[in-house]
């Protein structure tokens, strides 16, 4: 049988319809029925109805719009050093950034939920601090990463020319550093941004009450109300693809995109 | 020479990298005057670069002082000197147009957009890209894309323009074309000219002086008649043009011996004096057998289209030769040389230096003796490989039969002794000069080629001696047959 170079492809392809396709399938299907099998919209127009759903989504665009910010700005710094300098160290203080990734999960959380009872006594005090600085924790090297693979590759020789033409470090940074390095805040905010609406399970072990669309999504399928947290996963769906839509397009007018993913 | 003349100068200049200790730049002198094409030429990692960026402000000298108008410099950082430069692979900025690549420096300086506009369609016009403000810099060709990068920094009037190789990426075509354009442009406009290159004939053409650079060290600072015409150092001559270079002996008033004869020639060294010889390619002449200074058996004729290029080799030695008459492989001979196109230079060190070959099994042969070392231990990164090919560090085959060893030793590490079969070679002791401590001796070989030895013993004149030479203190490079 001839084999071609495609037929590499095939054990994706399978995984990629059992997993990928068939769910979303099912999910489609679940989202636009009701518990008698009957096509309805019930589902989509009982969350646009439904002010704890709406104020679910709103705040949980706000938790994650912070926490990205707060991971932009904590990251920023750090990758803009180890990209730009020559220091024969970065490989080990990225990877000292990376490696609570290798630490189990949960192990994590625990640790992070005994420091913060430490600090603040009652962790119900601050439930909106805490959120934000569990899922900054758990996603701070999902934003380094893409800044610091962007602004390595960056041709040093560009800040020099800045410089050499007459701009002042501040200004360099600004007019070209910057804005070259776009793509790889875009890589790095897609990546926290939108599991950060999601991931109620950081939340859940910190004991932590703040609602979001995850424990939205968590609550209704433990009432085995399928239907409804099939339209919730599904909006949330459209949500990130509307946002990828718009970041990318700003990403391909840049013709260095070479940001981690 | 008045300071004001000089636009800039660099005076004692040192650069070492803290990280690795390298000393890229070493005692660099240099006064450049107003409005002058000065090239910096040398072979890659000479510090051609580092001094370059030391004048754009990029690397700050460990030692020395570099002088603008008279005034120093080193402590004023890049974006406060009144110099631009034209970057290795141009540096155009990638999110922004032409227009505002080009108007960059001028609005760092606050310059009113009216005249910016003005500014950038002259210098577009400079380099004959009119009409290009709009395009973005990934659809320029590599041409374009340098045109751009010198408008850059030429729309910025800068005092001096500092180029770093601006035309390596270049094909040949468009490389020589931009040869002309630039050197038009610096005469046009007046501005002093740096500029860095390794390519020796984009030097020639271009500049109106040379720093010829080795190792972080001035050669020669000259113009390109006299770096060509008169190399300072071997490096120079082997540098610049295709050169012919012996080491040598001078035997009497205006004679000197190497490759095997006798020359007459026109530079006074006292007798005894260690030399090299450099004899351009073309200067030789190819006479009867026997009727030249020296013989030799031909050993290559390549046809280069204006003349062939004629590889005779007489004794060890080869001496290439352009002529436009043919000759064939096996001829027999006879080779003589103008006086005045010997060129004589007293040797800088005594180094020694022979060639060796590889044979079939990769061991290094010389005199009929094989060295006790191996090529993957004296040839830097290269490995061996399973089927017994070995590559050097760039992963190319070293082919035994295109390559071989340049061999190098110090005078103090060869020992002479009596025993004729204990040594690599023999030779007879044709000179000896008391210097204090020592006597250095010259040995003449029975292959025609001149050592130098350092003995705190004394032989006496025509002794014959073999010559022993520990392979741990030779040194070693590939070189093309």
């Amino acid at each position: 049988m001839h084999f071609s170079r495609k037929n590499l492809g095939i054990p994706y392809a399978v995984f990629l319809t059992v997993f990928v396709i068939a769910p979303l399938l099912v999910l489609l299907f679940y989202a636009f029925t009701n518990g008698q099998g009957q096509f309805t919209m019930q589902n989509l127009t009982g969350f646009f109805t439904d002010p704890n759903a709406l104020g679910t989504l709103f705040y949980s665009l706000l938790i994650a719009a912070v926490t990205t910010l707060v991971c932009l700005l904590l990251a920023y710094p750090v990758a803009y050093i180890l990209g730009t300098s020559r220091l024969k160290s970065r490989s080990v203080i990225i990877m000292l950034f990376v490696m609570p990734m290798w630490i189990n999960f949960s192990l994590r959380i625990t640790a992070l939920k005994e420091v913060l009872t430490l600090i603040e006594g009652n962790l119900a005090r601050y439930p909106f601090t805490n959120a934000v600085i569990g899922i900054t924790y758990d996603f701070l090297p999902f934003m380094i990463l893409p800044i610091y693979t962007t602004l390595e590759k960056l041709d040093g020789a560009l800040r020099e020319a800045a410089m050499d033409l007459g701009a002042d470090p501040v200004r360099t940074f600004l007019q070209v550093t910057l804005p070259l390095s776009v793509p790889g805040i875009i890589s790095g905010v897609s990546m926290v941004f939108l599991p950060a609406m999601t991931n109620y399970v950081v939340l859940d072990m910190l004991y932590n009450s703040t609602y979001i669309m995850g424990s939205l999504i968590g609550s209704y399928f433990s009432a085995y109300n399928w239907h409804g947290g099939s339209m919730i996963a599904l909006i949330l769906l459209v949500i990130i693809c509307l946002f990828t839509l718009l970041t990318s397009e700003d990403g391909e007018e840049n013709p260095r995109g070479g940001a981690l993913l | 020479m008045s300071t004001t003349e000089n636009i800039i100068e660099l005076r004692h200049i040192t650069k070492i990298f803290d990280d690795d200790g390298f000393t890229a730049v070493d005692d660099f002198n240099l006064e450049v005057k107003r409005g002058e094409f000065v090239t910096f030429l040398g072979p890659s990692g000479c510090g051609k670069t580092t001094t370059l960026r030391m004048i754009a402000g990029f690397d700050v000298p460990t030692s020395g002082e570099i002088l603008l108008n008279g005034e120093s410099i080193v402590g004023l950082p890049p974006y406060k000197r009144p110099i631009n430069t034209v970057f290795q692979r141009y540096a155009l900025f990638p999110h922004m147009n032409i227009y505002n690549n080009i108007a960059f420096g001028l609005r760092q300086k606050k310059t009113p957009e009216e005249e910016i506009r003005r500014k950038v369609r002259k210098v577009l016009a400079l380099v004959d890209l009119e009409g290009f403000e709009e395009r973005s810099v990934s659809t320029l060709s590599g041409g374009q894309q340098q045109r751009i990068a010198i408008a850059r920094a030429l729309v910025n009037e800068p005092e001096i323009l500092l180029l770093d190789e601006p035309l390596g990426a270049l094909d040949l075509k468009m490389r020589k074309e931009m040869q002309i354009e630039l050197k038009a442009m610096h005469d046009k406009l007046g501005i002093t000219f740096i500029y860095v290159t390794h390519d020796q004939e984009e030097a020639l053409t271009m500049s109106d002086k040379i720093v010829v650079m080795n190792e972080g060290k001035t050669q020669q600072i000259g113009t390109p008649e006299d770096i060509y015409n008169e190399p300072a150092t071997a490096f120079v001559a082997d540098f610049i043009g295709e050169s012919n270079i012996f080491s040598g002996i001078m035997t009497g008033k205006l004679k000197a011996r190497f490759c095997g004869g006798e020359f007459a020639c026109v530079d006074d060294y006292p007798e005894g004096t260690h030399i090299t010889a450099v004899v351009r390619p073309e200067d030789v002449e190819i006479v009867p057998a026997g009727t030249g200074t020296i013989d030799g058996v031909v050993d290559t004729v390549i046809f280069k289209g204006m003349h062939y290029e004629i590889a005779v080799l007489s004794g060890k030695n080869e001496m290439v030769i352009q002529t436009v008459h043919s000759a064939k492989p096996g001829d027999r001979v006879g080779m003589r040389v103008d006086p005045e196109n010997i060129h004589i230079m007293k040797a800088e060190d005594h180094t020694n230096t022979f060639y060796a070959d590889i044979n079939s099994a990769h061991r290094i042969e010389y005199n009929g003796h094989t060295l006790d070392t191996s090529l993957t231990r004296i040839i830097k990164g290269s490995r061996r490989l399973e089927n017994g090919n070995i590559l050097d560090a760039n992963g190319e085959v070293i082919d035994p039969a295109r390559m071989r060893i340049l061999v190098s030793i110090q005078p103090e590490d060869i020992e002479m002794t009596d025993d004729q079969d204990a040594g690599l070679i023999q030779g007879t002791i044709s000179n000896l000069i008391y210097l204090g401590d020592h006597y250095s001796y010259i040995i003449h070989t029975e292959l025609e080629q001149d050592f130098v030895v350092y003995d705190e013993d004394l032989w006496n004149m025509d002794d014959r001696v073999s010559l022993l030479m520990p392979v741990e203190k030779m040194s070693f490079a590939l070189r093309k047959k």
